[in-house]
């Protein structure tokens, strides 16, 4: 199926909760409603005519510009051989959006790997957490204004190039 | 057989145990948390993130050339298909061909880094299991591999061969010479292994039967590569996506079939990554014999900057499907490089799976599902 | 025992023995499996068939309580860093640490990275850095040699101090 095509159906059963089309460019995407995100992927799974069996990706891409936060969804389907990405957009001072868990098991790591480096809040998530930084680490990584912390637990962040500790 | 000691009359507490992150058996730094009653497991939490080198935050900081050599860090043991994903998204993104033998020069690479790649993951796990004499044949067999890579690029493990555009050096005809005859050297190798550890009545039993992953569940999870093959989904991005010149190749796509024990047990994809070996050097066969002539890399600007805009590039990388999505604001710096490997997804079911095995056959499922430190943390 | 350590002068019988007891250290070194990324790879193809550390005696153990040389191999991320305290703190004296790689030397290509340690001479004192990323076996080799050298030139009974452990802790 053509992703214009899934737009149109989309459109037609969720009036209202999805727009913002871009069909000509590399990857076509269309943005959803944030509260409508779980029923639409729910939809899109199970349906006969998309079957997207496969959350191919879960991530996140911070724009402070325009002063949100994008959670990008990549679905795909083996049986059709069709994809689609979806995009979330979310405030950055409050990112909260429900979780994909109950439909496809593997958005459980992939929503841990998001909140451990954007902050991003994933409501009815089983055990969010921290999953790649230690869990006394302070800050979200990924986010464009984060600024690197002296030291951790004792040890130092910076190194003297070689040049200057032979001349001391 | 596995019933808890319990039932059997014993007096016994839950035990905490921590695998790793510095074990012998561990596929890098990783770390299970086990919850045991006395053998038998009854949660297995995997804790990871020891090797997160924050590759994905690094994107943002240097040029599209500049970054093909962390690329190579994302997964060392496959470091050629991840370079190639990275200048797959590259060259969507900007609208630049390959030249035609830059391809073929590509494919070689990557085939025969993936012929190294199974080697270490069939060595390793078999020496998991228990069986030390394979795992010194396939480091054996690799140093030939590695010695093809340094006369190729000039780099034993960490390549960045790739580039935007097609390579980085030309193969000569005298390489060419001689990763024929290690093919014709390593053919027969195949089935000494096959005779040291597949027939090898030990690690049939071992292995047959043991963390079985249904269809619906390998999709659920998101499983790709060998372990989404040998759950019976016939599914291979050089197949079915095909990018580079894989249309014009002939080669089979291995299916786990229950040899020997259940459809998708540790079995099914440990003979997937055999015969996915054998499929590699017929495949190179091809490329050697139909090596066009030309130019091995376009011209493209030193600054290179693509227009705005996103890209997700895939390819079959030995552990499954590796994803670039870079994203473009049209500087010379990517603005978003996320890296999305298989590793990651295969380490999420391992709770499921281990729910009443023994420790064990843990052991044997995590060197089944071939999981690799730096895929995971990235 | 102790009043005779470091205490007698330089004979022929002494030194002698100090020597055997070095020679017999320095031919058998079990360094403790330590691989983290991409240097463990190359430190396993080191213990392969081609370039052989068996040869010098030295076979890997996966305990820290039977080893008494610690490669570090691959990138030391902070939140191992504390872990790899506490296996240095358990190997029995006298211990000694190759760097292996330029991870592990100063952060390599990763110190732009936040999660990264820039050296695990942070963390641990180390005798020997191992350029290379990643170092060819016969570059892993040398530096073994290097740690049989610093080895056969310690002094137990004959009265000389015992030379530093390995380059002190930098401060950055």
């Amino acid at each position: 199926m053509d992703a214009k095509e899934i737009y149109a159906t989309l459109e037609k059963l969720f009036p209202g909760k999805v727009g913002d089309f871009k069909g000509e460019v590399q990857e076509p995407y269309l943005t959803v409603d944030t509260a409508a995100i779980v029923e639409v992927c729910r939809f899109l799974r199970n349906s006969p005519g998309f079957k997207f069996e496969v959350l191919s990706d879960l991530t996140a891409v911070d724009c402070p510009k325009e002063g949100k936060i994008q959670v990008v969804y990549h679905l795909f389907s083996y049986s059709q051989n069709h994809q689609i990405v979806l995009k979330v957009d979310l405030p950055r001072d409050n990112p909260k959006v429900a979780t994909l868990e109950d439909v496809w098991k593997v958005a459980n790591w992939f929503e841990r790997e998001v909140y451990d480096l954007f902050g991003v809040i994933f409501e009815g998530h089983s055990d969010l957490r921290r999953i790649m930084l230690p869990e006394d680490w302070v800050g979200y990584p990924l986010r464009k204004d984060y600024v690197e912390q002296e030291e951790y637990d004792g040890i130092s962040t910076q190194r003297a190039p070689l040049v200057e500790k032979l001349l001391r | 057989m596995n019933e808890t000691a319990q039932e059997q009359g014993f007096y016994t507490e839950d035990m905490t145990i921590s695998v790793g992150p510095q074990h012998p058996s561990t596929h890098g730094v990783l770390r299970f948390v086990v919850k045991t009653d006395g053998e038998v497991i009854s949660e297995a939490i995997p804790d990871v993130g020891y090797l997160h080198r924050s590759i994905e935050k690094i994107g943002e900081k240097v040029t599209y050339h500049g970054y093909v050599p962390y690329t190579d860090r994302a997964d060392y043991l496959a470091a050629m298909f991840a370079n190639q994903a990275f200048c797959l998204a590259a060259e969507k993104l900007a609208g630049t061909e390959v030249t035609r033998r830059g391809e073929f020069c590509r494919v070689i690479a990557c085939e025969l880094n993936r012929l190294a790649s199974h080697l270490i993951s069939v060595g390793t796990f078999g020496q998991d299991i228990g069986a030390m004499t394979p795992f010194v044949h396939a480091l054996r067999e690799r140093e030939t591999i590695n010695n093809l890579m340094e006369e190729i690029c000039g780099a034993r493990l960490t390549y960045n061969y790739i580039r935007i555009g097609g390579v980085g050096y030309d193969i000569v005809p005298e390489t060419c010479a001689r990763i024929t005859a290690f093919l014709d050297h390593f053919e027969p190798i195949v089935s000494e292994f096959n005779r040291l550890l597949s027939g090898n009545k030990i690690f049939i039993e071992r292995l047959a039967g043991v963390a079985v992953v249904s269809k619906e569940d390998a999709l659920s999870y998101n499983l790709v590569g060998p372990n989404l093959r040998g759950s019976g989904i016939k599914w291979d991005i050089r197949r079915d996506i095909p990018y580079s010149i894989y249309p014009e190749l002939d080669f089979e796509v291995p299916v786990g079939t229950a040899q020997v024990g259940a459809l998708g047990d540790s079995y099914d994809r440990y003979w997937v990554r055999i015969r996915e070996m054998q499929e590699s050097v017929k495949i190179l066969r091809q490329c050697l014999d139909k090596m066009p002539k030309g130019p091995a890399i376009a011209k493209v600007p030193r600054k290179f900057r693509p227009p705005a805009g996103e890209c997700y590039a895939r390819v079959e990388a030995p552990r499954g499907d590796m994803g670039f999505y870079v994203i473009s604001d049209g500087s010379e710096y990517p603005y978003r490089v996320r890296i999305r490997t298989g590793s990651y997804t295969a380490m999420s079911i391992i709770d499921k799976l281990s729910k009443g095995i023994m420790l064990a056959d843990l052991i044997a499922l995590i060197g089944s599902l071939d999981v690799d430190a730096p895929e995971i943390d990235r | 025992m102790k009043p005779l350590i470091n205490s007698l002068p330089e004979t022929v019988f002494t030194t002698k023995v100090d020597d055997l007891l070095n020679w017999g250290r320095a031919s058998s070194q079990w360094y403790m499996l330590f691989g983290l990324a991409c240097c463990a790879i190359e430190l396993m193809q080191t213990g392969g068939p081609r370039a052989d550390l068996d040869r010098f005696g030295a076979v890997p153990r996966a305990t820290p309580r039977q080893s008494d040389l610690m490669i570090v191999a691959g990138t030391l991320t902070y939140k191992m860093a504390k872990r790899t305290k506490l296996l240095y703190d358990q190997m029995p004296d006298p211990r000694y640490v190759i760097s292996m790689g330029s991870c592990s030397n100063c952060g390599g290509l990763f110190q732009l990275a936040y999660s990264v340690c820039k050296g695990v001479d942070k963390i641990v004192p180390v005798d020997v850095y191992v350029p290379g990323c990643p170092p060819r076996p016969e570059a892993l080799t040398e530096g073994l040699l290097r740690i049989q050298d610093k080895m056969m030139r310690e002094r137990w009974l004959v009265k000389a101090p015992r030379p530093a452990e390995g380059a002190s802790a930098a401060q950055d």
